[in-house]
């Protein structure tokens, strides 16, 4: 899509993200001594640091993607958040303590501390890197989204201008991410959500969501043995059809751009072809918005609802509306979902985006894109379900989630302050119900990536919030970003260059090595960010969780809870929770959309991979440990 | 990053128990969310039932999960910190 650019929400912007590198800056110089580092951590307030934690785990993608997916899919993009927060349950009762105890403060250290195997900290260094790679393609496919509609770049310019931030910040100076900073995006994130939310409530509901609405067109046609063969229009004539399962897609002209329609009611006494939305990819390789080149601007916003039934009566809008009275209303209502479909066309590849009125019962409860229920196949069960474990497991098995539970002064501190960020968490995926449900009907979803419904909503509000709500999105970005890649260099050229293959270096070179993982890892970052493009980020975020939590969990659950366990058994169980997971990721339905290929044709039938890959590397920890007793 | 511990742990008495505490509220919570997964999976007609307030049993139950995360969490807290005390206590008379 194309934006209109305001020069105000861009000043904004600019302060905004200024403000917070500049407060990340300033206590990062002053925090450069450790003892300065120490007293702070020691004096901080469990309350503050609680929000800190929360700043440090909601990511853009969090922000972005749930909210997104909400939008576009209802109560499946609800499950994300519940399942992200349970994840903080398992993270508090089973691992944070016991790890605590070990006496060691990275992952790698924890795992390590009974064995100093050189095989534990090769395979460690290997999950740290593959696992910050998964965590960093959605940070900056989200970085791309979000540049689009504020300063009217593409997205790759948005992915480019945070990896070159990023890797200049992290390649000069370094980036300390102060648990005061942290407090602050957190707090800030937490704050303009709620505003937010209080906006979406303040508003209600509307036919008519944004006063410029796009009004959808729909032409009674008539049928012949299933083929649409005339169209009641003096606008349109009849170009061409196309069946696709029980639905048939029309493609209608006006003389000068092709306009696809659906076939919506085809058992009726009167069939109608209600108006959609298409990208359409040529043979000649050109791509085209609503039939025209994007810069002509016919592609546009969507998101309402065809019916609102508000205290037993059909009503045009509601008003103000409670918290709950919101979700009940929306519950007896019916809301258009815009569906996506895939389709050769006259050597055209076709994605067509067609209206579905849909029950608001439907929208609150799994199903509209997570198939469960009578409906759903064998697979499409398991899909669901390593969903769910992946997401339960995940928070757990994140190394720079756990490494945040060492930074406070004492096991009571750290437990008060993760019930803090439990709660700061977990209120605001509340409210990304709120944010979602009102992007879904408040006619601003840009069908083209569903990353950007909350900031596009922000923005049907007004400049001012739009602009702020963007600043703290991308601002978050940068500075999980540079952690990732922080992490991720030090996996490269601490642990493996230096603790693995003992290369001798000076200091000099080994803050040279570093600086140039950094660098090698932030290309690779922009590439994958520019690949994944169109993506959902909390779906991408499933996937790293997926990763991590078949990778680490088993074998830290197996360092705190059983004494037979062997260094072999660990470095087994990270390497085959890698390999299995990422191989069922790569040859998943959803990669091979990526690919250029139809998702049917994938070998794997599901998308997220925990459901073989976690029991795989827990059996895996457990028989290697068993079989290499005498060798330890 | 500078994420280092603040300051080093003292002896921690209480460890066993609270360990075996982490792992029955673990099963507890985890017996609650298996149920949730359990009905978004096979019952899912279920999900779409009023329960309180107009909301369905999804928006209930998913919002439920997530504060009784932070209940119980809460509780996980009072517990180990009575427990901290009473068990330092009795390890210094």
């Amino acid at each position: 899509m194309i934006y209109d650019v305001s020069i105000w929400a861009i000043v904004i912007f600019l302060l905004f993200v200024a403000a917070v590198l500049g407060l990340s800056f300033y206590f990062g110089a002053k925090t450069k001594s450790a003892a300065g580092y120490y007293a702070a951590g020691g004096n901080i307030h469990w309350g503050v640091n609680g929000v800190a934690f929360a700043g440090d785990y909601l990511s853009a993608a969090s922000f972005l993607g749930i909210s997104g997916m909400i939008a576009y899919a209802g109560y499946d993009g609800f499950i994300y958040s519940i399942g992200y927060l349970a994840g903080w349950v398992v993270a508090l009762f089973l691992v944070a303590e016991p790890l605590k105890r070990l006496g060691k403060y990275t992952f790698t250290d924890a795992l390590d501390a009974r064995f100093n195997s050189r095989a534990i900290k090769l395979t460690a260094a290997i999950s740290t890197l593959i696992v910050s790679i998964f965590y960093l393609i959605p940070q900056m496919v989200g970085a791309g989204d979000l540049v689009v509609p504020l300063l009217g770049l593409p997205h790759w310019a948005g992915v480019l201008i945070v990896g070159a931030i990023v890797i200049y910040i992290v390649a000069t100076a370094g980036m300390t991410s102060t648990t005061f900073v942290q407090f602050i995006k957190g707090a800030l994130l937490i704050t303009f959500a709620t505003i937010l939310t209080g906006y979406i409530l303040n508003n209600g509901f509307s036919l008519k969501p944004t006063e410029d609405y796009h009004q959808f067109t729909e032409i009674p046609a008539s049928l012949h043995e299933g083929q649409v063969v005339a169209i009641d229009s003096e606008q349109f004539a009849l170009k061409g059809q196309v069946k696709k399962g029980d639905d048939i897609f029309v493609v209608l002209t006006d003389g000068a751009y092709d306009t696809w329609f659906r076939l919506a009611a085809k058992h009726t006494e009167q069939p109608i072809l209600t108006e959609a939305l298409s990208i359409t990819l040529t043979a000649a390789g050109e791509r085209l918005y609503n039939g025209a080149p994007k810069a002509e601007e016919r592609f546009f916003q969507v998101g309402h609802m065809s019916k609102i039934v508000y205290k037993g009566e059909e009503v045009e809008e509601t008003g103000p509306l409670g918290p709950f009275e919101f979700l009940s209303v929306l519950e007896d209502s019916e809301v258009v979902i815009f569906k996506r479909t895939l389709f050769d066309y006259e050597g055209d590849r076709v994605t067509v985006f067609y209206q579905e009125p849909t029950p608001g019962t439907a929208v609150l409860k799994p199903g509209l894109l997570l198939k469960v229920g009578a409906d759903a196949s064998l697979w499409d069960k398991v899909n669901f379900l390593s969903l769910m474990l992946a997401l339960f497991f995940g928070t757990s098995a994140l190394p720079h989630i756990l490494i945040r539970y060492y930074t406070v002064p004492s096991q009571r501190a750290a437990r008060k302050s993760t019930i803090v960020a439990i709660a700061a968490i977990g209120f605001f995926y509340i409210l990304t119900l709120y944010l979602g449900l009102g992007s879904m009907v408040g006619g601003v979803n840009d069908l083209e990536s569903s990353n950007m419904s909350s900031p596009l909503l922000a923005k049907s509000f007004g400049v001012g919030i739009f602009s702020i709500i963007s600043a703290i999105a991308f601002a978050t970005v940068l500075g999980t970003v540079s952690g990732l890649i922080v992490a991720s260099s030090g996996a490269i050229a601490h642990d493996f260059v230096d603790k693995y293959l003992k290369v001798p270096m000076t200091d000099m070179q080994k803050v040279r090595a570093g600086k140039l993982a950094a660098f090698g890892v932030g290309i690779f970052a922009i590439v994958l960010g520019i690949l994944f493009k169109g993506m959902n980020v909390s779906f991408l975020v499933g996937l790293a969780f997926a990763v991590a939590a078949s990778a680490n969990l088993p074998s830290i659950l197996a360092v705190i809870f059983w004494e037979k366990t062997t260094s072999r058994g660990i470095a087994a169980s990270i390497i085959t929770g890698i390999l299995s997971s990422v191989i069922i990721i790569l040859l998943s339905p959803s990669m091979f959309e990526r690919y250029g290929l139809l998702p049917s044709q994938a070998p794997i039938p599901f998308d997220n991979p925990g459901i073989i890959s976690i029991p795989l590397s827990f059996a895996v920890v457990i028989v290697v440990s068993l079989v290499t007793q005498k060798k330890n | 990053m500078l994420h280092e511990p603040a300051v080093e742990l003292g002896v921690d008495y209480a460890s066993k128990k609270k360990t075996r505490l982490g792992l029955i509220l673990f099963f507890v919570y985890a017996a609650i969310y298996a149920v949730f997964v359990i009905i978004g999976l096979s019952y899912t007609h279920l999900m779409g039932v009023k329960v309180i307030a107009g909301l369905n049993l999804a928006v209930v139950y998913g919002m439920g999960l997530i504060i009784l995360a932070i209940v119980m969490g809460y509780i996980y807290s009072l517990i180990c910190t009575h427990m901290e005390d009473k068990m330092e206590k009795e390890a210094k008379q």
